[in-house]
This record gives structure tokens, C-alpha cells and sequence, in this order.
């Protein structure tokens, strides 16, 4: 067992796949320096500028260019930078890599993984701070992964690289840093599965991302109120693990989801309106989200802070919802 | 651009052999697209289709001049690419009709054409959209080490695209193997693309890269053939290029288009210029009976409405069939909703 960062993680996932498959590379911009944030550092040095590609500040490019190099046969990890700067290239993601294995009618495949570092980051404001996974949860023919902990953000990307379909992957930017424990021996889950991280019996709290830690926190406070929460990590988006949730939700009665991104149609809208659908009979109470308001992220903390969940919000909004 | 000063190859060393048969593969294309377009009249092509009509050439002269395992990227005009390519005419119109067999299986028809089985990566719905792709597939050869190259085809609307200068920049800085090609039929859609593009097109941009650009008349086979052969040469050798082609979409649009935005007159004269024709008056000078042309030309006629007739009988695909080939994590058989 080892530990490390969330950022560390993640390069020690691509690192290992690099060596374990010649088809694995990985382009973007800046990538020879470390990326941005420093999830490449000192990849190049050991894979080489083929391999480690410094691209142009072409976005369009970055993702269209790997959808060919994908259906030529090769694994390619792109760099997006910030998930928002991807939007210069929806039309490669959403209609060309998602499309393309279902339009050729399954002549080819796209194996190619998307990062997309993600959410609020330090007075960064509305450009660089968005969330914006369930777009991507409802384009047919993208898997689409958020990993919470520094463990899975090594596995989960291992295992997106090796998915033959396009995998659009979401790091949280407010997690680089974020330490704890990786091949400690713990069960691998793979894509599509979520981790029931703290078992409960009062109420369900789903969750995904850096909002995964401020749901544990607030499960903590929850306890010490006497409300025992069980909290889920969905870990990925698309698909997502819905049998987990409603085995849940049968056995607590109770639906929190959490989200960072905005409320109004966000996966939460989903996730709600599923367990309504398959297990209205076992609820005690109408499904609760708790997510961001439909505004565009500020810049000064006050008014950043509008948009940001806290662990208070989510217990106190919980109590409301329990009835305690 | 001055549409008269495009560059002439000079006709030498004609050789019949070859023309004949590039000959009969426009002719090919053109009964392909024939047929499709009565097909499209009778209600059983279902979708649009974009004729190539007088822009044979450029597809049977380059084509002619690739390799099978050379890959080609398409447009939403793309019949004539992929049957030169290589792909069999059956399943092109099987998927026009989104029959069983189609080479998509029916989930893309016309303008999603695509055999990857003869190097054939796709027409494409969206304007411009191949380029990226292209280049992308030119980086794996490169990276892979193969010695094969990529052509790209796009029109002239599509330079004024975002993708146009994303990826010659990028094929550039990694000097890729890679043919760029515009067939510039002086079309973007139904607007004259002159009154919609700055400067003087592809080729000066282009070269503004530091890519190696040249135009020519892309309705004479015999230009068309000896400037592709001299491209892909100087692609295998020397990386990326673009081939500029002039040419002109005597059909609509689409097939349904009559395209009465052109000014009068424009297309009956442009008739006088279709690529097929200038190829049979060189073969007849050259001492090909019109009696043998014909004869190519019945035989495209024939296979044509024989591959008519297998979409026209066959079966669509079964419904659930649209479950398929989504992706394999969340199998949509299981977890579409």
C-alpha cells in the first residue's frame, strides 16, 4: 500500500498503462511541462514527445485528431486542460467520437479517453469552474467517470483507458492534492459500479466527486444528531450503479443527491426521479436534491460561495428532510 | 480566385488503357448516383443524398492512384469516394435505403457512408468535421510507423471552417502523411462560397502554413490522375499537401434541390465541361469506338440497376437492431433507461 495524491494517482495510472500498451499516448497542451496542474510531470522524459504530445492550442483538434488516431487502432489519453475549454470541441466529442461506432454500424471503435479536470477551483469564475456531467450523461455512446479518491483515480482511469468505447473522464480540480491510500489490496470495482462508503440506516446520501467528501463530512455531523446516513459515491455517471441506490433507498426510505453542478436538469434530476419510478413504494419521503443554483460561478469569494455545497447545507437540509 | 487560372497538365503519353478504366468508373458513379437519386423519387431512399454529379473526376482520379490499405475521409458527397475506394456497391445502396446489409447495418445511410474494410473511414454529417479526423488517423501511421498515407477530402465551404486551420496546422507540426483535397464546386450548400470566403481560398492559406498547395482543373481526368500521383509522392516523401480541385455540382445540393439560385444559363454551359464527357471525347481522339464507350457506359447502367434492385427487395433492419453497437459499459440492450 502506498500514499498518495489524487493527482499523483492519476499519473501513476497512465504511466503503468503506457507500459503495459504501446497504443496508449496521450496529447494536449503543455503536456512536456506536466499539464497544468502537473498530472504529467515527468512522463515525457520516459515515454518520449511522440508518445507525450505537445499539441497546439486547438481544441477541435486535440479531441477530432484522437477520434482518428482511436479508430486507427491507438488508445489515446487527451488532455482537455479545463473540462470548460472541451466546449471548443463538442462537435468531436458529441458527434464524431460518441457517434461513430453506432452510424459506421459498428465497422469501427473509439477507444479514447477524454480528462477533463473539472468543478470550482479557487476564484477561477465562470470559465473554468463548471460542472457539467450530465451533459455528457446524456449523450448516447459516452461512458462518463468521476473519480473521488486518489485510489480510484488510478484504477478508474487504468480502466478507462483499456474501454474500448470513449470514456469522458472528470477530475476535480479541488482534489490534486487530496491524499489516501492507493493498491492498499481493497476491491478493484470497475466502471459503472458504485462504492457504498459509509453504511446507514436513517437515510440515502448519493454523491460523486469532491461533493463525495463534503456528503462524508456531513454524514459525521448527521451522526452526532443521531441521523445514521449512508453515504454513496457513485463513481461513475454513465452507467451508473442504480441497483446500489435503490437497495438503498429501499432499506433507508430517504433520497439526498448531491451535486456540485447546477441543480436544473443535473444528473440529480435523474438519479431522483429513477428511484421515484422504481421504488416510490419504499420511500418515506419525496426525493431531495441538493446542488448548485442556476447562475454562472463569480469570481469574488462572497459570491462564489453562492454556488458552493457545503457539509452544513446538506445536514441541515437532510434533518429538514428525515424529520429530526 | 480566377476560375481560368487554374493550371492544365499538358496531354502526352496518353495512356488508353488507364483512362478507359477510370472511365468506366465514372461512369460507375454516375449510374450508382442515377439510380439512387430514382430511388430517392420513389420514396425508398428515406433521407437526403447529395449527388456528386460532375465532380466524378477528382474521386476516380485520386482514388485510381491510392493503395487499398491508403485510408480516405469523405463528405456528406461521398458516393463517388467510396466506390472508388474500393467498396461494394451493394452495400452503399443497401444502407441508402437502410436495408440490412447496408454497410452501416442501417444506422447511417448516405451521408455516414463508410467501408473501413477498403481504408474508407467515413463520410461525414458535418461539414469540415473529417479534417480532424484525418489527421488524427495520419498521427497513428506515423506513430504506428506504417508506410501508408491518409487523404482528406472536403469542399469549398468547409475551408472556412474552424477544423480547416486546426488541423493543417497540426498535420505541419507533425508533418504527418497526409493529402488534403478540396473539391471546390463553388458551392456552400446554396450560396456562391465567393461571397462568403476572404482572400483567395484554400491554396493561399494553405501555403500560409508552409504547406505546399497547388490548384487545378478537377474535370480532367488526366490533370486530375498526374497530380495525384505527383502528391501522394510528395506526401510519402515529404509530408503534408493540399490539392486544390475545380469542378462543379451540376444537381442540386441535394437531389431535391433544384438549385434555382444558380443564374441562368450557368448550368447547361457547365454541362458542356462534365468530366465524363471530356473523358470520352479523349478516348474517342485517342481511337476508342464511341460503340466500346457506350458499352462501359451500359455495363455501369446495368450493374447499377442490379444493385437497385437487391436494396429495393431487401429487408430493414429489426427494430431492436438500433440497441447495437452503442457501447459496451451500460449496455444500452440493458440500461437505456
Amino acid at each position: 500500500m502506498k500514499q498518495m495524491t489524487y493527482l499523483e494517482a492519476g499519473r501513476e495510472g497512465l504511466a503503468e498503462m503506457m507500459r503495459e500498451d504501446t497504443s496508449v499516448w496521450a496529447l494536449g497542451e503543455d503536456l512536456g511541462r506536466g499539464g497544468v496542474f502537473g498530472q504529467y510531470h515527468g512522463l515525457q522524459s520516459e515515454f518520449g514527445k511522440d508518445r507525450i504530445a505537445d499539441t497546439p492550442i486547438s481544441e477541435s483538434c486535440i479531441l477530432g485528431s484522437a477520434v482518428g488516431a482511436a479508430m486507427m487502432g491507438t488508445r489515446p489519453v487527451v488532455e482537455m486542460r479545463f473540462s470548460d475549454f472541451a466546449l471548443c470541441a463538442v462537435d468531436e466529442l458529441v458527434n464524431q467520437a460518441a457517434k461513430a461506432r453506432y452510424m459506421f454500424g459498428g465497422q469501427t471503435r473509439v477507444p479514447m479517453v477524454v480528462r477533463e479536470p473539472s468543478g470550482l477551483w479557487r476564484s477561477s469564475a465562470a470559465q473554468h469552474s463548471q460542472s457539467l456531467e450530465a451533459w455528457y450523461a446524456h449523450i448516447p455512446g459516452l461512458v462518463v467517470v468521476m473519480p473521488s479518491t486518489p485510489a480510484d483515480n488510478k484504477t478508474l482511469l487504468m480502466e478507462s483507458i483499456r474501454c474500448d468505447d470513449p470514456v469522458v473522464y472528470l477530475e476535480h480540480k479541488s482534489l490534486w492534492d487530496f491524499e489516501g491510500p492507493v493498491d492498499d489490496g481493497a476491491e478493484i470495482l470497475p466502471i459503472g459500479k458504485a462504492r457504498v462508503a459509509r453504511l446507514g440506516k436513517d437515510v440515502t446520501i448519493v454523491s460523486w466527486s469532491a461533493m463525495f467528501h463534503t456528503s462524508m463530512e456531513a454524514a459525521e455531523g448527521l451522526a452526532a444528531k443521531g441521523v445514521d446516513a449512508e453515504v454513496i459515491d457513485l463513481r461513475t455517471l454513465w452507467p451508473w450503479d442504480k441497483k446500489t441506490v435503490f437497495e438503498s433507498v429501499c432499506k433507508t426510505g430517504h433520497l439526498i443527491v448531491v451535486h456540485e453542478a447546477v441543480q436544473v436538469g443535473g444528473f440529480g434530476a435523474e438519479i431522483a426521479a429513477s428511484v421515484t419510478e422504481n421504488v416510490f413504494s419504499d420511500l418515506k419521503s419525496a426525493p431531495l436534491r441538493i446542488a448548485a443554483p442556476r447562475i454562472p460561478i463569480s469570481y469574488a469569494p462572497t459570491m462564489e460561495d453562492e454556488v458552493r455545497i457545503t457539509a452544513e447545507q446538506i445536514i441541515e437540509k437532510t434533518l429538514n428532510r428525515v424529520g429530526k | 480566385m480566377d476560375l481560368c487560372s487554374y493550371i492544365m497538365m499538358p496531354t502526352k503519353n496518353f495512356d488508353q488503357r488507364r483512362y478507359a478504366q477510370f472511365f468506366k468508373q465514372m461512369c460507375r458513379i454516375r449510374a450508382f448516383e442515377r439510380a439512387a437519386i430514382k430511388a430517392k423519387n420513389e420514396g425508398l431512399v428515406l433521407g437526403a443524398i447529395h449527388p456528386s454529379i460532375g465532380q466524378e473526376a477528382a474521386a476516380v482520379g485520386v482514388c485510381e492512384n491510392l493503395n487499398k490499405d491508403d485510408i480516405l475521409l469523405s463528405t456528406h458527397r461521398g458516393h463517388g469516394h467510396t466506390l472508388s475506394k474500393g467498396a461494394d456497391p451493394s452495400a452503399m445502396m443497401l444502407e441508402l435505403l437502410g436495408k440490412e446489409g447496408g454497410n452501416c447495418a442501417g444506422k447511417g445511410g448516405s451521408m455516414h457512408i463508410a467501408d473501413f474494410g477498403v481504408g474508407m473511414l467515413g463520410a461525414n454529417g458535418v461539414v469540415g468535421a473529417n479534417i480532424n479526423i484525418a489527421v488524427g488517423a495520419a498521427h497513428a501511421i506515423k506513430l504506428k510507423g506504417e508506410n501508408k498515407i491518409v487523404v482528406c477530402i472536403f469542399g469549398d465551404g468547409a475551408i472556412n471552417r474552424g477544423p480547416f486551420l486546426e488541423g493543417l496546422n497540426w498535420a505541419k507540426v507533425y508533418n504527418l502523411p497526409i493529402l488534403f483535397i478540396c473539391e471546390d464546386n463553388g458551392y456552400s450548400a446554396t450560396t456562391h462560397t465567393k461571397e462568403t470566403t476572404a482572400g483567395d481560398g484554400p491554396v493561399v492559406r494553405a501555403q500560409s502554413l508552409g504547406i505546399k498547395a497547388e490548384t487545378f482543373d478537377g474535370n480532367d481526368i488526366i490533370t486530375v490522375d498526374q497530380a495525384a500521383q505527383d502528391y501522394i509522392a510528395r506526401v510519402k516523401k515529404s509530408g503534408p499537401h493540399l490539392l486544390h480541385f475545380l469542378t462543379y455540382r451540376l444537381e442540386g445540393h441535394t437531389s431535391t434541390d433544384p438549385a434555382a439560385y444558380r443564374p441562368d444559363g450557368e448550368a447547361d454551359e457547365k454541362w458542356s465541361n462534365d468530366p465524363i464527357a471530356r473523358c470520352r471525347n479523349l478516348l474517342i481522339e485517342d481511337g476508342v469506338s464511341a460503340e466500346q464507350l457506350d458499352k462501359f457506359d451500359d455495363e455501369a447502367t446495368v450493374e447499377m440497376t442490379r444493385v437497385y434492385e437487391i436494396a429495393r427487395d431487401a429487408s430493414f433492419p429489426p427494430a431492436l437492431d438500433a440497441y447495437k453497437d452503442v457501447q459496451d459499459i451500460g449496455n444500452p440492450q440493458t440500461e437505456a433507461f
